[in-house]
C-alpha cells in the first residue's frame, strides 16, 4: 500500500493530516499489518488534551495491545464514531480511517514529523 | 516485529512452507512457528464453519513403554488410564506432588503397555526429565522423546471428515471422538486421532516429518472447494478459549492445582498412588479457596493475561487468559477468583490498565458446537 504524501508520519507508526490549525490522526498500514485483526480502539473524549509523543489511547487486535502516540499536540475536537462499531476499518483503510480530529496547539510541530519517503525508508 | 529469518529457533517440517506461503512467523516456545496467515479472524471464522488446518508439530510426543508402562502413567498421570482401550485417548495432567501441573497432556493408549504422551511444546524437555526420574520407581518401563520422529497436522472444523475421509482408507465415520486410528493419508504412514484443541470436530495428523509437507498439500488440496485454509497459532489460541479450554503458562501451572483449574473431572479418583493424590484428595473434601471461571466483559474493554480482579483497592484474582472472540464477537476470558465468586451471573471488576471495568461469571465452554 503506498503511503500518501499529504501525511506525515512518526517513528511510532501513526500518520497525522494537518489542515491549518485541525489535523486528523490514525496509525500507518505497516502498524495495522503488524497488530493484525482490529478489535478495539480507545480513545479519548472530546476536549482531552494530547501532548506529542505521549499516549492518547490504545488500540486491540485480537492479540495484542499497542499504545496510541500523539504525533503534535493540541485538544480533541472528534473521536471517529464509527471506530466503535466497525473497529476492523483500521485494517482495511488504515489511511482514511482517522481516530481523532485535533485543534493544534503549535501547527509548526508538522516539520519535525517524517514525510512519505523518509516514513518509507524506516520500514523498508 | 521482524520477518528474518529466525535461525536460532527449531523448525516443523513445514517451516519452509509456512515461509513460502508468507505466514507470519513468530517464536513460540523456541520454535519459529505461523501465527497467522490470512488473519486471526478469517481464519477462527474458517475453523468455526468450514476446517482449518494447523501444524502443530512443535508439539511433544513422549512414549512411555515396558511391561509396567501402565502403571506408570497411572503414577504420573491423573486420569485413570487404565480405562483407555488401546485406541483411545484421553486428556489428562501429568501431576506434581502438590497437585498442580508439571504439564496438561493428551494420553493415547497406543498398546496395552505403550503409551504416547502428547505434551506442550515449552515443557517437553522438563516433562521427559520427570517422567524419566518417575519410571525409575516403576521397574520394567522406559520413556523416549519421540518428538522430532513425527509430524502432527491438524485439521479442525464441521467439514473436516469430508476432506480427510477422500485422503485415506480409515474409516472416518468409525473413529469416535477421542479414538484413533493408524493407517495412511495422502499415502504417506499415519496415526489418526479424533482430536483437537479448538472445540470442533476435527482430526490430529501423526506422519513421519518427511511427509509432512505432502499431507499438509493434499489437506487443502482436497479442502480446496470447500474453502479451507491453513492457520496459525494465533487462531488456534482464540478458537481454545472460546471452546473453554486451558493453556498452559497462562491458565494452568506448577501454582494451579488441578482442582482450582476446574479440572476434577481429569482425575480418576477411583484409582489411588498416584502423585499429587494426598493433596487433591483434601481439596476435594474440604474445597477450594479459589476456583478458575469463565467471564464476560459487560462494559468496554479486553481483558488480558495477568490484568488483577478486584474489590475495591484490594486485589482478590488474576485473569488468566483473555481476548476478543472473532466468532462469539463478546469479549471473554478466564480468571482465578475467591470460591466464594464462582457462581454463573457473580459480578467481578477487573483492572484493565488502570480502568475497573465490569464482568460476569458465565459458565465454561463459552462456545459448544451443535452436534
Amino acid at each position: 500500500m503506498a503511503y500518501p504524501p499529504d501525511l506525515k508520519y512518526t517513528k511510532d507508526h501513526e500518520w497525522i493530516r494537518v489542515t491549518g490549525d485541525t489535523a486528523e490522526i490514525g496509525i500507518t498500514d505497516y502498524a495495522q499489518q503488524q497488530l493484525g485483526d482490529v478489535v478495539y480502539v480507545e480513545l479519548p473524549e472530546v476536549g482531552h488534551a494530547v501532548t506529542a509523543g505521549e499516549t492518547f489511547g490504545s488500540i486491540e487486535s485480537v492479540k495484542a495491545v499497542s499504545e496510541l502516540f500523539a504525533p503534535m499536540s493540541g485538544e480533541v475536537t472528534a473521536v471517529n464514531p464509527q471506530l466503535r462499531e466497525h473497529p476492523e476499518a483500521v485494517n482495511k483503510e488504515p489511511h482514511a480511517t482517522w481516530m481523532v480530529r485535533v485543534r493544534l496547539s503549535e501547527p509548526s510541530q508538522a516539520g519535525g514529523l517524517l514525510d512519505n519517503a523518509a516514513y518509507e525508508t524506516l520500514i523498508a | 516485529m521482524s520477518d528474518t529469518a529466525a535461525t536460532d529457533f527449531r523448525k516443523t517440517p513445514l517451516n519452509a512452507r509456512h515461509r513460502a506461503s508468507k505466514a507470519r512467523m513468530v517464536e513460540y516456545a523456541g520454535w519459529d512457528m505461523p501465527v497467522e496467515y490470512s488473519g486471526i479472524t478469517a481464519e477462527h471464522l474458517a475453523v468455526r464453519t468450514r476446517a482449518g488446518v494447523f501444524d502443530v508439530s512443535h508439539m511433544g510426543e513422549l512414549e512411555v513403554a515396558g511391561k509396567n508402562a501402565l502403571a506408570a502413567v497411572q503414577r504420573i498421570s491423573g486420569n485413570d488410564a487404565s480405562r483407555l482401550s488401546v485406541g483411545q485417548a484421553h486428556y489428562s495432567a501429568l501431576l506434581t506432588p502438590d497437585g498442580t501441573f508439571v504439564d496438561d497432556i493428551l494420553v493415547l493408549r497406543m498398546a496395552p503397555n505403550h503409551f504416547m504422551l502428547v505434551v506442550n511444546a515449552a515443557n517437553t524437555a522438563k516433562d521427559y526429565a520427570w517422567i524419566a526420574e518417575q519410571v525409575k520407581v516403576t521397574s520394567d518401563a522406559a520413556v523416549i522423546d519421540s518428538t522430532s520422529r513425527y509430524a502432527l497436522i491438524a485439521i479442525q472444523g464441521p467439514a473436516s471428515r469430508e476432506v480427510l475421509q477422500p485422503l485415506t482408507g480409515v474409516e472416518l465415520d468409525d473413529l469416535k471422538y477421542y479414538w484413533f486410528a493408524h493407517g495412511e493419508v495422502a499415502n504417506a504412514r499415519a496415526t489418526i486421532s479424533r482430536t483437537g484443541y479448538t472445540g470442533e470436530d476435527g482430526f490430529e495428523i501423526f506422519v513421519p516429518p518427511n511427509m509432512a509437507d505432502r499431507v499438509w498439500q493434499a489437506l487443502l488440496e482436497s479442502g480446496r472447494s470447500a474453502d479451507v485454509i491453513p492457520c496459525g497459532l494465533g487462531a488456534r489460541d482464540t478458537l481454545r478459549l472460546e471452546a473453554g479450554m486451558r493453556l498452559y503458562g497462562n491458565d494452568i501451572d506448577e501454582s494451579t492445582t488441578v482442582l482450582e483449574a476446574d479440572l476434577g473431572w481429569t482425575i480418576g479418583w477411583k484409582k489411588t498412588g498416584f502423585i499429587g493424590e494426598e493433596r487433591l484428595r483434601r481439596q476435594k473434601q474440604d474445597g477450594v479457596e479459589r476456583r478458575l471461571v469463565g467471564f464476560e466483559m459487560h462494559e468496554r474493554g479486553i481483558a488480558r493475561h495477568g490484568h488483577a480482579v478486584i474489590a475495591g483497592d484490594k486485589r482478590i484474582g488474576v485473569v488468566t487468559s483473555g481476548t476478543q472472540t472473532p466468532f462469539l464477537k463478546k469479549a471473554i476470558g478466564m480468571a482465578y477468583v475467591p470460591a466464594s465468586m464462582t457462581s454463573p451471573g457473580t459480578e467481578l471488576t477487573i483492572d484493565i490498565r488502570g480502568r475497573a471495568s465490569q464482568a460476569r461469571v458465565v459458565p465454561l465452554p463459552f462456545y459448544t458446537r451443535k452436534s
